[in-house]
């Protein structure tokens, strides 16, 4: 950094070395992407007693390449009467916060792009834009089937930020504070002595399941895919998208499911904190490959959720939202703060 | 020119084109759309004044709820925008009255010596460790308490009075108890019927010979 500072005066040296920093973050987060596909469907095909891609490149390692080139050599079709400008921006607003909330995710307590006071809130903020991208692709494409996907998606999204936004409000009121760094530090120290059994996910369990599951749901994955329900409106939101805007969609669905799993690892699994008390040496180190473990965690259990679970209907979707989540967060946020006051209180 | 001057026109600028298409643009989606667009960037404005937490709850409440609902209920609806221009120029003069009157109104209290606009200073450099969010939640819950209280006081009776008002139970509503769902049992729903293999009868047969012949 200082070698660049030197080299070009100290705020072009500045943005320059911030530049690098975030390709550092965004390539290994797209090569992730292409990867998690290539995981999801070996997974699946495992569950499902079958092999998998296997043709390209050494047992199938190469078919994200392949899926990459045949998407950017097809055509953006633009249906007619769509509204041409709406529909070229919606790939652009639904991939632009799944990349943008990476600036605040701490790796360890050093390693982070942008360490800012209220990174919680800003997570919560960048994410929840995220639903433009589905609602305006639906609209524009001027397609029946587009826009019920683009309204399931809406009314999903709005139900289900709530229960996450007290899950998370829960998350805050045990570490004081809306920085993510000081979050996984304060689950270093407790009863288990910074092991596996102080982290957040154990006292918070309700809010941690609910936070979850709405994160399943925040990503329109199955069983909560009510926005794409290939079996009943075809491909939802993206049903007139093709080639690169398609890939876009796709890339932008991959991210996010990143993006949560490495939140639930840093809300409630410890981030980057090791599983295994301190005086274990090595072994209790922490460092940046417990979180990548985490992340990889719970992305697993995206995709097993998805070959076990049926879809919800929507009605039962709306109902799990509404009714059980959010009493069940809002209760335990009482919980939380009657046992803070208490004199049993796990976080003096 | 400042960085932070630049960006401030910068926003400035895109902020006054988006309310300005706002009211102009013809299809309404277009026009929600805007709004968006309109509450990021202003609250890019508060950023700059540095009240984060206020900006990220603009973004997270307005754009990230209340505006997703309200493009849920304008790309439903099916307006017609010629319609509505219909008396434009005929309300227009006493539209325009009002708008010059509200603006020399704010032209006066703005620039009289009692407002000293000029005493307000930008605002003082905070400390690189204050906490934004922690200040404001001091502030709230210690000298704010009871009017803090009474605006959620009214909000909750905001949200009891439009739940009330749509709650009501409807005939033709088909909700089925999802708890009676799961406990149904295959006695419930199919009954199996044991049905004789028998012969066709001798006098059925003949019919059916008597059409042929």
């Amino acid at each position: 950094m200082e070698l660049l500072q030197n080299l070009l005066g100290t705020e072009a040296g500045l943005a320059v070395w911030t530049l690098l920093k975030i390709l550092a973050i965004v390539a290994p987060l797209m090569i992730g992407v292409a990867y998690l596909t290539l995981a999801e469907r070996k997974v699946i095909g495992y569950m499902q007693i079958r092999i998998g891609p296997n043709r390209v490149g050494p047992k199938g390692l190469l078919q994200p390449l392949a899926d990459g080139v045949k998407l950017l050599m097809k055509e953006i079709i633009l249906p007619t009467k769509s509204s041409k400008g709406l529909f070229l921006v919606a790939p652009v607003l639904s991939i632009m916060p799944a990349l943008a909330a990476w600036a605040v995710i701490p790796f360890t307590d050093t390693m982070v792009l942008a360490n800012i006071d209220a990174s919680l809130l800003f997570i919560m903020a960048i994410t929840s834009m995220g639903v433009y991208g589905v609602i305006v692709a639906g609209w524009a494409g001027n397609s029946k089937y587009s826009f019920l996907g683009a309204l399931r998606s809406s009314a999903q999204i709005v139900s289900y930020e709530i229960s996450m936004g007290f899950a998370l409000v829960g998350v805050l009121m045990v570490s004081g504070s809306l920085n993510l760094v000081d979050i996984v530090n304060q689950q270093g120290h407790g009863i288990g002595g910074g092991s596996a059994l102080s982290w957040n996910w154990l006292p918070l369990f309700p809010l941690f399941l609910v936070y979850l599951i709405s994160g399943v749901a925040e990503t329109n994955r199955a069983p909560f895919d009510v926005a794409e329900g290939e079996s009943e409106i075809v491909a939802g939101f993206h049903v007139e998208y093709s080639g690169m805007a398609f890939a876009v969609f796709f890339l932008a669905e991959y991210a996010n499911m990143i993006l949560v799993s490495a939140l639930t690892a840093i809300m409630f699994m410890g981030g980057w904190l090791s599983p295994f008390p301190a005086s274990w040496g090595a072994l209790g180190a922490s460092g940046v490959i417990w979180l990548l473990v985490k992340i990889s965690l719970v992305l697993f259990l995206f995709l097993w959720f998805r070959a076990t679970f049926p879809r919800y209907r929507y009605d039962q979707i709306m109902r799990l939202g509404w009714k059980i989540f959010i009493p069940v967060s809002l209760v335990w946020v009482l919980v939380v703060g009657a046992w803070m006051m208490s004199p049993l209180s796990l976080w003096n | 020119m400042s960085f932070q001057a630049v960006v401030f026109y910068v926003l400035s600028l895109i902020l006054i084109v988006a309310a300005f298409r706002v009211v102009t643009a013809k299809n309404p989606v277009h026009a929600a759309l805007y709004l968006v667009l309109a509450f990021f960037t202003a609250s890019g404005h508060w950023l700059l004044l540095q009240a984060e937490f206020l900006a990220i709850a603009l973004v997270l409440v307005y754009v990230g709820a209340v505006m997703v609902l309200f493009l849920f209920v304008v790309m439903m609806l099916d307006i017609n925008i010629e319609k509505l221009r219909e008396g434009f120029w005929q309300n227009f003069p006493l539209a325009g009255t009002v708008a010059l009157v509200m603006v020399a109104e704010m032209v006066l209290i703005l620039s009289s010596p009692e407002a000293n606009l000029a005493g307000f200073k930008a605002g003082a450099a905070v400390a690189a460790d204050a906490s934004n969010v922690r200040e404001l939640g001091r502030q709230l819950y210690t000298v704010y308490l009871l009017p803090f209280e009474a605006a959620a006081v009214v909000l909750l009776v905001a949200m009891v009075a439009a739940i009330g008002i749509t709650m009501r139970k409807r005939a033709d509503s088909k909700y089925i108890n999802p708890a009676e769902q799961v406990r149904v049992r295959r006695n419930d729903r199919v009954r199996v019927v044991q049905v004789q293999a028998v012969k066709p009868e001798a006098d059925t047969a003949s019919d059916t010979n008597e059409q042929q012949a």
